[in-house]
């Protein structure tokens, strides 16, 4: 696991599933988890396996958050700021209610 | 491939036409030598939009309309074959489809032509409704304000298209038909009894062939006395996220695949030879998916893709045993997803009984014009 070596300098808050996280300023929503000690950001859409951030560039879609109720963002490409609601995702995201029965 | 001297049946293509026609054959009792082509072929197959779909089908075309509701009947029958065959279930769902009218010319215009049809078959082809928005919208709350309404059938539906492709390869392979990837056939000889097909991987002889090989069979029909006219028409779909189950019918342009994603289409091009999917045209499909649907709006767009249909002039399909070469068939089609339960089930059998009914022998290409390179004898 990820250990900060020093405490955020300058600090920016914001939860995860409402567990507050705190991060340097300018640093992404997944370094910060790893960091904070989260290991399961989200369930993978098909087999339900939890996931975690992986390639911390964009390309493995394994760090997809909900960030302020948008359903999966990719939690390595979003820098964290003050306030901001991050949840799990479980499975696949949703599309509004159903569209019909 | 000196192993096949010879061969009964050779099908020339192992797209889902080919395939499906091989995997009748097998059932038949006639173990197919499936001849198929290059990865970086056009490939109908690969691109499509999985729909198993009769409405609408088959104006002035009784017989078509006919025929593609016959496949849709077969297709239960169809896909417990392949579960059974394989093990792979390729997600049939024929709960009923819509195609949703963004113009009331639009909506009329289908509305004639659904009268058309069941004027044409006498009430045979499959029952439809029109709906009005607020009907619409009674079924489909999250409908837009921008749809005026919709044809709606219950006869239509979809399927896991590329799995199915995957089932009937695997059902081939148990089956114990003879497939042969990167085997492009560019040389068909008529011999006394039967062809010699040739490539550069090498020659076969085979007693009958079937040309299954899509747009291939432009070029590969006239060596064997038959046309096979087709029109170019590029298509390109969108694929979204993959999301909870939201739409559990389909549509013409929208559908959701059994694994969540939402699949748009439905443009066709027929200037284009470019094998690149238009930004412009992706985004008339995202707006129109969005008019249909507004809560797609926030939907990410993960994946698209341009194909090209096997589309005859009359886009009807052909089936045709060459007069000036009998014991060689061609077989095209745009809707091989929908036409491959009858393709299977009642083609394949008359091509491994040596002749085509009445019903099938219709669809030949007599039909078309006749071009001059072809030389038809009878
Ligand atoms: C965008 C799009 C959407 C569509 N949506 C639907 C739909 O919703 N429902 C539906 O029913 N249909 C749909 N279709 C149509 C359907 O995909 C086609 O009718 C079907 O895939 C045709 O199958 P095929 O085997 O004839 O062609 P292909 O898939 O093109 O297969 C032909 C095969 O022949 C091989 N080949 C070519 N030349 C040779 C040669 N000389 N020797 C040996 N092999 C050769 C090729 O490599 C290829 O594998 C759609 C098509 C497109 C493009
Ligand atoms: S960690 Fe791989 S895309 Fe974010």
């Amino acid at each position: 696991m990820f250990r900060r070596q020093h405490e955020p300098a300058d600090p920016v808050r914001f939860t995860f599933d409402g567990q507050v996280i705190a991060a340097e300023r300018g640093e992404t929503v997944a370094v910060a988890l790893l960091a904070s000690g989260v290991r399961t950001v989200r369930t993978s859409v098909v087999g339900g396996e939890p996931r975690a951030p992986y390639c911390l560039m964009g390309v493995c879609f394994d760090c997809l958050v909900t960030v302020d109720g948008a359903q999966n963002r990719n939690g390595c490409l979003t820098v964290a700021r003050d306030g901001m609601v991050v949840e799990s995702q479980r499975g696949r995201r949703r599309v509004g209610a159903e569209a019909g029965a | 491939m000196s192993r096949f001297l010879e061969c009964d049946v050779a099908v020339i293509g192992g797209g889902l036409v080919g395939a499906s026609i091989a995997f009748g054959l097998c059932r038949s009792g006639v173990r197919p030598l499936v001849l198929d082509g290059e990865d970086l072929d056009l490939r109908a197959s690969r691109a499509n939009f999985a729909l198993v779909w009769v409405q609408g089908k088959g104006v002035g075309a009784p017989h078509y309309a006919l025929w593609s509701r016959q496949s849709s009947l077969l297709w239960p029958q169809f896909a417990a074959l392949l579960q059974d065959a394989t093990g792979i279930d390729v997600a049939l769902s024929q709960r009923g489809a819509f195609s949703f009218a963004l113009s009331s010319a639009e909506l009329d215009r289908w509305h004639t032509e659904m009268e058309t049809i069941a004027g044409e078959t006498a009430g045979a082809a499959a029952p439809y409704e029109i709906l009005g928005h607020n009907e619409l919208r009674d079924r489909l709350p999250a409908i837009g304000p921008d749809v005026v309404g919709a044809v709606y059938s219950p006869a239509d539906g979809h399927v896991n298209s590329l799995r199915l492709l995957r089932a009937l390869h695997a059902a081939l392979k148990a089956g114990g038909a003879d497939y042969r990837a990167r085997h492009t056939v560019k040389g068909i000889e008529p011999l006394k009894a039967g062809f010699r097909l040739s490539g550069d991987w090498g020659t076969v002889v085979a007693r009958r062939v079937v040309l299954a090989a899509g747009i291939g069979n432009e070029t590969l029909a006239p060596k064997v006395g038959l046309d096979v006219p087709l029109k170019r028409s590029k298509g390109q779909v969108l694929v979204t996220e993959k999301c909870a189950p939201f739409f559990r019918f389909a549509s013409a342009t929208i559908r959701q695949t059994d694994e969540g994603g939402v699949m748009i289409g439905d443009s066709e091009e027929s200037a284009s030879t470019s094998i690149a999917a238009r930004a412009d045209i992706n985004a008339v499909l995202a707006q129109r998916a969005i008019r249909t649907f507004p809560l797609l709006a926030d939907v990410n767009v993960v994946r698209s893709w341009a194909g090209f249909r096997v589309k005859t002039l009359d886009g009807l399909p052909v089936y045709e045993e060459s007069a000036s070469h009998p014991g060689a068939f061609a077989v095209a089609c745009h809707s091989g997803v929908t036409l491959a339960a009858g393709h299977a089930l009642v083609l394949a059998p008359q091509i491994a009984a040596g002749a085509l009914s009445p019903d099938l022998a219709v669809f030949d290409s007599r039909r078309f014009p006749r071009r001059s390179h072809v030389s038809q004898t009878a």
